[in-house]
């Protein structure tokens, strides 16, 4: 097999990790402002529940909860699903595991906030949604933008973890290919396409975070 | 006509009584300055009056309507009547200047943003900050992010303005600037009640001094009645240590 053949094989598996990175982040960035404020609920039934949820996604591995999303609609209720939902099991795995760490670092972010932020506003009229949303939240997304990029990051290489109920994204190929032709240069290429799709991810949260520097 | 009504206010935190039965009228036009040794109360008596904080007992009235915590629509209606300058600005670090002003107006108050901008202008030019229009927060001294904070109270055109030691948090040669900017406002004869440890600016700029100590408001009058012929050994006291 020439290079250009191997690469044109990773390529495909790339794109079906962009689509992991991509929809993951599209869940995750918003269920874990969600979690988040079920986390601060003053109800304390509502935020132990929560507090239990975070405990358990970011306790156990990720790629447990990869099978159990998989298998669990088998092995619980007998549902046999139909070959797409390996892929979409994957979303759904990484969405809850990443939405969990999100909440936290969101939960940081909107603690570390000022009380007189809340005061002022509410003095000046804005209504609570108004608040969070004008006042509050572009305020603490600035702070939490570096803790955010960490996430993002680590999400780039565990997309890799598809492989363990048999996505054929960029990992999953590397690894046939290598056995097929009992070499390194599929890993070390797939390590490179992984590098570079990371460092379009870090310049471009570099540069989000620029952007939000106009103000102290 | 009066504005403000506290009667008989209490207000407890845990076990510490901070606001005693306190009752105070502010009339139209009138200016007060609330004096007295920190922890007397007289920050919280504010903060109760600018329904920051709920009082635990008593009631307090805004031009003759009374605050009902539980109504919605009263609240909304109330917050209308007046406005409060923090000891630490409290601006929004992330709106520009003009944005900081703007910004109820057009998201609070439904303004068009052209009115809601013209109104911000020229409170901002009045308060001697024109060219600051497009700096934030974070690029100007203590004293003109305290104009602001006036600016932003202002424009909303509330009927009563409270400020909170509005120089405390700055440095001693910025205090004149944001003083002097109060002291106009009290000739356009601006509602004003002013928590302050600015004795000699309370006594110019007040038209009734209260004297606050341990939850009660010990003694009450003119400048001249409250620094002058003071009656109660405790104000003495007080002014005495202050320098006054």
């Amino acid at each position: 097999m020439n290079l250009s053949v191997l690469l044109s094989e990773l390529g495909r598996g790339m794109l079906v990790s962009i689509e992991i990175f991509v929809l993951t982040l599209m869940i995750s960035l918003p269920l874990g402002l969600v979690i988040a404020f079920g986390r601060m609920a003053k109800h304390r039934v509502i935020r132990t529940i929560f507090k239990i949820y975070i405990s358990i996604m970011r306790g156990t591995p990720l790629m447990l909860q990869l099978m159990v999303v998989y298998f669990g609609p088998y092995y619980l209720f007998g549902l046999s699903l139909p070959r797409g939902y390996r892929f979409w099991a994957v979303i759904v795995g990484f969405g809850l595991n990443y939405a969990a760490y999100f909440a936290e670092i969101y939960r940081g972010g909107i603690e570390s906030m000022p009380m007189g932020q809340y005061e002022a506003a509410k003095l000046l009229g804005y209504g609570k949604a108004q608040t969070f949303f004008r006042i509050i939240l572009p305020q603490v997304i600035k702070r939490i933008i570096p803790a955010i990029t960490n996430e993002v990051i680590t999400l780039v290489k565990d997309t890799s973890l598809a492989f363990v109920i048999s996505v054929t994204e960029m990992f999953t190929v590397a690894k046939a290919l290598a056995s097929a032709q009992a070499n390194m240069i599929p890993y070390v290429s797939a390590g490179v396409f992984y590098y570079l799709f990371n460092f379009v991810v870090a310049t471009t949260m570099e540069k989000i975070e620029k952007k939000l520097s106009y103000y102290r | 006509m009066i504005l403000l009504e506290m009667k008989n206010i209490q207000k407890q935190f845990d076990d510490l009584q901070v606001i005693k039965d306190i009752s105070l009228n502010v009339k139209e036009g009138e200016v007060v300055a609330i004096i007295g040794p920190s922890g007397s109360g007289k920050s919280t008596l504010l903060r109760c009056a600018t329904l920051l904080e709920n009082i635990d007992s008593g009631e307090i009235s805004y031009l003759g309507e009374r605050v009902d915590y539980e109504d919605h629509e009263n609240l909304k209606k109330i917050h209308r009547y007046f406005g409060l300058v923090f000891q630490n600005f409290n601006l929004f670090p992330h709106f520009s200047v003009l944005k900081n002003v703007a910004d109820p107006l057009i998201h609070v108050q439904k303004m068009n943003k052209v009115k809601a901008h013209d109104i911000a202008k020229q409170v901002l030019d009045k308060m001697g900050l024109k060219e600051k229009e497009l700096a934030y927060p974070f690029q100007l001294s203590g004293g003109q992010q305290q104009r602001v904070s006036i600016s932003r109270a202002l424009a909303l055109n509330p009927k009563i303005l409270f400020f909170d030691e509005p120089t405390s948090a700055l440095d001693p040669e910025l205090t004149g600037e944001v003083l002097r900017v109060i002291k106009d406002l009290a000739k356009e004869n601006m509602t004003m009640v002013i928590v302050t440890h600015e004795m000699l600016f309370a006594k110019e700029v007040a038209d009734r001094i209260i004297f606050m100590d341990q939850g009660v408001i010990v003694e009450e009058g003119t400048p001249q009645e409250v620094f002058e012929e003071t009656k109660q050994v405790r104000t003495k006291a007080f002014i005495r240590q202050v320098g006054q």
